[in-house]
């Protein structure tokens, strides 16, 4: 099966890829620099989470952001307020995202397209309406000023590698996910929802699994957060970062995976070169996202794997490929995205 | 202690008549042509701006809402031949393509009228309060009611009395049908977004009178506009009616009475009839 | 610092470039500029205010020469959109990345925080003309955070309150922006009104950028009060008194209102929902102390409007720390020594027309105007003081140590008497 093992070695060297490239950075740029970096790792994992629901599982999210805030909320809350330690909070944050996560399953499990995008949104609103009038306890308007980091991880550039380390767990892990059987399953509903309940899956089942699993790695990626940036308030729930992730996850390339490292560098990277030449990033983004749906829908990085495919298949006429993660995939996507 | 009198009534009622009146275009839009558009909110705040800018510059109000009609209805015009052409019967991609021109909309209106504040001038037989069973309630916002009705009257002529109404019904219900018919539903599809664009246009003039102008109203009247039109059901008059009468009282009241919950009130409605019943109230297949 | 990335930069060929990042080493020298970092809300609810902050920064060095104690000062202008995520974001862009030598500004308190938290962690000093969180220089006071030609929240209402209490006023209703500065602007009116016997009938929160206020104004009408006390900021206070005049209550009931309440930025666009309101504040436009008067001209001669309390603030703050930094003759590279400076010096020659100097805690003491709107020879309208209430500490008559007993001001302790 040739073109199952060039999908691993394709995958294996996306790992080493993000491992070199982020590994290597924090000895050639400042500090100031490596606190990019380390933001757009985060927002790379937040960006995974909603790739994988929308490129493996055919659904696209707009509420992904309130689950990556709620959880930074949770352990802002925990350390900040309660005065327990950042360890447990994180733990806790990640939780209340996973459960958060399975209320919003709960109702977006028999919806799709364009409706699962409203309803998401609703309920992101929702926990974003909570985070802004429960002022008792999640301060409002003003939000909560963390405490700082623990001493294991207060240094920049170890707290760096530490953000870089669960981001590439966190990746191996979704990796895993998608090409268990359960994520093949999750493809085979994707492509074709009829066929697989005819076929005896429990198509609600597995969405609902699936929305969990992604609720779960924003709360990873919102747990990081926490620990990064020290502060959350409600503009950390709100829809803009719903988009913001999802335009992310698109331009690196839906289904991708690895995409998401290549959308988060890029948003996060024109966002603050722009802003030192414009105060016109609204605009920028805009555009950035009518082009992309205009000119590049499936991507950087899911461009790049469409004319690689297409080439291998003109050389090799005879032999039908059916690796769903490469031509059935940019196809689904070319075709329903 | 709060208190549901007479006066919250009407002000349920004139802000659910503003909502319907911005809801009814995004109605015809999501039903018809199947477009969420996203751009809504930001077609209303531009309307409102150019409305306020004609009005202070003639001094007439009623030019200024024309002017605001005709210019966001152009601007539709603008985004569905010049930007969703090339995304034809991709839902989710025309979706995202209007987040980005809301985007894109807000920016510029931030560059052209700056950050302030606006309020649209009413003109003076539209000023002051009228006085009846024993409460004082502001005359501008007793004919934004009157406007509303009137506009839902027009809007029901129109869909059932006219061709193009009858048109726009049957794409609503079956648009390959209506093609295979010989009729070039695209000049329908277009005709109908320019029709919602122009009547969000006129939401932002009426609104910007009395809610004001400011660079994030888009939104929020885009969030409004998606609840009534999800609960109420796309494509539905009556829907978009019903859904803006909800909305609005429920938001009235529940800043009155549960200040705590006010976002809840309209989004658990919404999350409820999106899971259950994602047609809404009065939607069709 | 310096030298750790003086050696990076000799030892390493690969040089990564960056937008706006210095790689070169920073030595001190008296001919480098001073950078300021300024942050202002550029868009959102207050963006006519945060214009201003950045209007009056700019008309003191620009009239100054652009520079202070022999060096040249150059203001790099950041937007806060008036959301505390940007302005701490935003507040690291100008620290780590443009390097600058102090931050300056922030307008809405939940801003000023954020930025206040992240200061405490580096040490950067952070003047705050405008924002107006007791705290910061009560309770959670930071060394570094200090507020040249700035007040705390509670400071200025409590002798309106005690105004309205001599005006026989004795059940008062409040309404207020849902946010610390709304809490404590009300705390500070409510403590001092009730203990003088009047009663708070009831407390209206709204969030910020509230386009309706017809629930809220429904309900006032329906209460039985003296007077209404309003703290809304910025397009909320515009829409607010817009709406309290369309529903009929101007001419019922009185209007009293927080100083951003009356503040230039927002009466200048009003009509007649404006005339007649009562507010309280160390700065009135319409005040005839001729140093204020010259002041005012000049301000409407550059800008074409007269100067709201952004832009005297910041004008007078950047006057402050220019007097400052004259004293140290330009050298501000010991941190220790330029806040301890702040904190010693005293601002002589200030728009108000007198000496201003801090409390020990970090705090100005002012001379407090009531002021009343009315319109002016040209017909606009402005602020005049009816009366004045000299020496008004952020303690009122209250020992310091005894105050700092009682919690923050809070949407549920609002120092309301028992």
């Amino acid at each position: 099966m040739t073109s199952a093992i060039s999908a691993i070695q394709r995958s294996a060297l996306g790992f080493v890829l993000v491992l070199v490239l982020f590994g290597a950075l924090p000895l050639v740029i400042s500090s100031y620099q490596m606190s990019i970096a380390n933001e757009i790792l985060i927002f790379a994992l937040l960006a995974m989470s909603i790739d994988v629901l929308a490129g493996y599982a055919g659904r696209t999210s707009l509420g992904h952001g309130a689950l990556f805030g709620a959880s930074t909320y949770v352990v802002i809350y925990w350390t900040s307020v309660y005065g327990g330690s950042a360890w447990v909070g994180c733990l806790l944050g990640v939780i209340a995202a996973t459960l958060i996560a399975t209320v919003f399953a709960a109702f977006a499990v028999r919806v799709s397209g364009v409706y699962f995008l409203l309803l998401t949104l609703a309920l992101g609103m929702i926990v974003w309406g909570v985070c802004l009038r429960w002022t008792s306890v999640t301060g409002g308007e003003n939000g909560i000023r963390g405490v700082g980091r623990p001493d294991l991880i207060a240094n920049p550039t170890v707290f760096y590698y530490a953000t870089l380390a669960v981001v590439l767990l966190m990746t191996f892990l979704m990796w895993r996910f998608v090409r268990s059987p359960f994520g093949l399953t999750l493809r085979g509903i994707r492509d074709s929802e009829s066929r697989m309940r005819s076929l005896g899956y429990g198509t609600s089942v597995h969405m609902f699994v699936a929305f969990i699993v992604t609720g779960f790695f924003a709360g990873v990626a919102g747990a990081l957060y926490a620990l990064f940036n020290n502060f959350v308030s409600p503009s950390t729930v709100q829809l803009s970062q719903s988009v913001e992730g999802l335009l992310m996850a698109i331009i690196g390339g839906v289904g991708t995976l690895f995409g998401s490292f290549i959308g988060a560098a890029a948003i996060i990277l024109l966002e603050n070169v722009v802003s030192a030449y414009t105060a016109r990033w609204q605009m920028v983004l805009g555009f950035t996202f009518i082009g992309t749906m205009i000119f590049a829908p499936e991507g950087i990085l899911g461009a790049l794997r469409w004319l690689i495919s297409r080439k291998r298949w003109r050389r090799s006429s005879n032999i039908v490929t059916n690796d769903s993660n490469t031509k059935g995939g940019t196809k689904w996507i070319a075709d329903n995205f | 202690m709060a208190s549901l009198n007479l006066v919250q009534i009407l002000n349920g009622l004139t802000l659910a008549a503003l909502l319907f009146i911005v809801a009814s275009g995004f109605t015809l839009i999501f039903g018809l042509l199947r477009i969420v558009n996203l751009a809504h909110g930001a077609l209303y705040l531009f309307g409102g701006y150019i409305g306020y800018s004609v009005t202070v510059g003639t001094g007439n109000f009623v030019l200024g809402l024309l002017a605001s009609m005709l210019f966001v209805a152009f601007l539709g015009l603008v985004i569905d031949q010049g930007l969703l052409r090339f995304v034809r019967g991709f839902v989710l991609r025309e979706v995202l393509l209007t987040l980005g021109v809301a985007f894109v909309l807000n920016d510029i209106a931030l560059v052209i009228w700056g950050g302030d504040t606006f309020s649209v001038q009413i003109p003076a037989a539209l000023r002051g309060a009228v006085r009846f069973a024993g409460i004082y309630y502001p005359t501008y916002r007793l004919f934004v009611l009157l406007l509303g009705i009137l506009v839902f009257i027009a809007l029901w002529l129109l869909l059932n009395r006219t061709r193009l109404g009858a048109l726009i019904r049957a794409g609503v219900d079956d648009a390959e049908m209506v093609e295979a018919m010989g009729i070039n539903i695209r000049r329908v599809f277009l005709a109908t977004s320019m029709l919602g664009a122009s009547l969000a246009g006129l939401g932002g003039t009426i609104g910007g009178a009395f809610l004001t102008l400011y660079p994030t109203a888009d939104s929020e009247i885009l969030v409004f506009a998606l609840a009534i039109v999800i609960i109420g059901g796309s494509g539905s008059l009556v829907g978009a009616a019903v859904g803006a009468l909800l909305v609005g009282m429920l938001n009235t009241i529940g800043q009155v009475m549960f200040p705590e919950l006010a976002y809840f009130v309209i989004f658990g409605p919404m999350a409820a009839i999106l899971a259950f019943r994602p047609l809404g109230l009065f939607g069709r297949a | 610092m310096d030298r750790r990335q003086f050696l990076k930069a000799t030892s390493l060929t690969v040089a990564v470039s960056a937008a706006g990042t210095l790689a070169t080493p920073r030595i001190v020298r008296a001919a480098d500029p001073i950078r300021i970092g300024l942050m202002a809300p550029l868009s959102g609810v207050v963006a006519a205010g945060g214009r201003e902050i950045v209007e009056g920064f700019n008309m003191y060095w620009e009239e100054h020469g652009k520079q202070s104690g022999g060096r040249a000062v150059e203001v790099i202008i950041e937007d806060d959109a008036g959301n505390p995520d940007t302005a701490l974001q935003k507040a690291r862009r100008l620290v780590e990345q443009a390097k600058v030598d102090f931050l300056f500004g922030n307008l809405l308190a939940n801003t000023g925080l954020a930025v206040a938290s992240y200061v405490k962690g580096n040490g950067v000093p952070y003047f705050i003309p405008v924002i107006a969180a007791d705290d910061l220089t009560q309770r959670n006071r930071i060394r570094n955070v200090i507020r040249v030609a700035g007040y705390t929240a509670s400071q200025m209402p409590r002798p309106l309150a005690d105004w309205a209490l001599k005006q026989g006023h004795k059940r008062i209703a409040t309404i207020s922006q849902d946010y610390t500065f709304g809490h404590e602007q009300c705390g500070g009116f409510a403590q001092v009104f009730t203990e003088g016997g009047g009663q708070i009938v009831s407390q209206l929160w709204n969030p910020l950028n509230t386009a309706d206020f017809s629930p809220y104004i429904g309900q006032l009408g329906n209460l039985k009060v003296d007077a209404i006390f309003a703290m809304e900021l910025g397009a909320d206070a515009s829409r607010f008194m817009k709406q309290y005049s369309d529903f009929g209550l101007k001419g019922q009931i009185p209007l009293l209102g927080a100083q951003n309440f009356t503040d230039q930025s927002v009466i200048r666009t009003l009509g007649e929902e404006c005339d007649g309101i009562i507010s309280s504040a160390h700065f009135a436009e319409g005040s005839d102390n001729p140093v204020t008067q010259k002041f005012v001209k000049a301000y409407s001669a550059k800008y074409n409007k007269m100067p709201s309390l952004y832009g005297f603030s910041h004008y007078s703050g950047a006057m402050w720390v220019d007097q400052v930094i004259n004293q140290l003759k330009g050298d501000i590279s010991n941190r220790d020594v330029f806040i301890d400076a702040v904190l010693k010096s005293q601002l002589t020659n200030s728009p108000l027309g007198r000496p201003v100097r801090f409390d020990d805690y970090g705090n100005p003491v002012y001379d407090v105007y009531i002021r009343k709107v009315v319109k002016n020879k040209d017909g606009k309208y402005w602020n005049v003081p009816i009366q004045t209430y000299p020496a008004v500490s952020q303690f009122w008559t209250y020992k310091p140590e005894e105050y700092l007993k009682n919690p923050p001001f809070s949407r549920d302790y609002q120092g309301i008497k028992k």
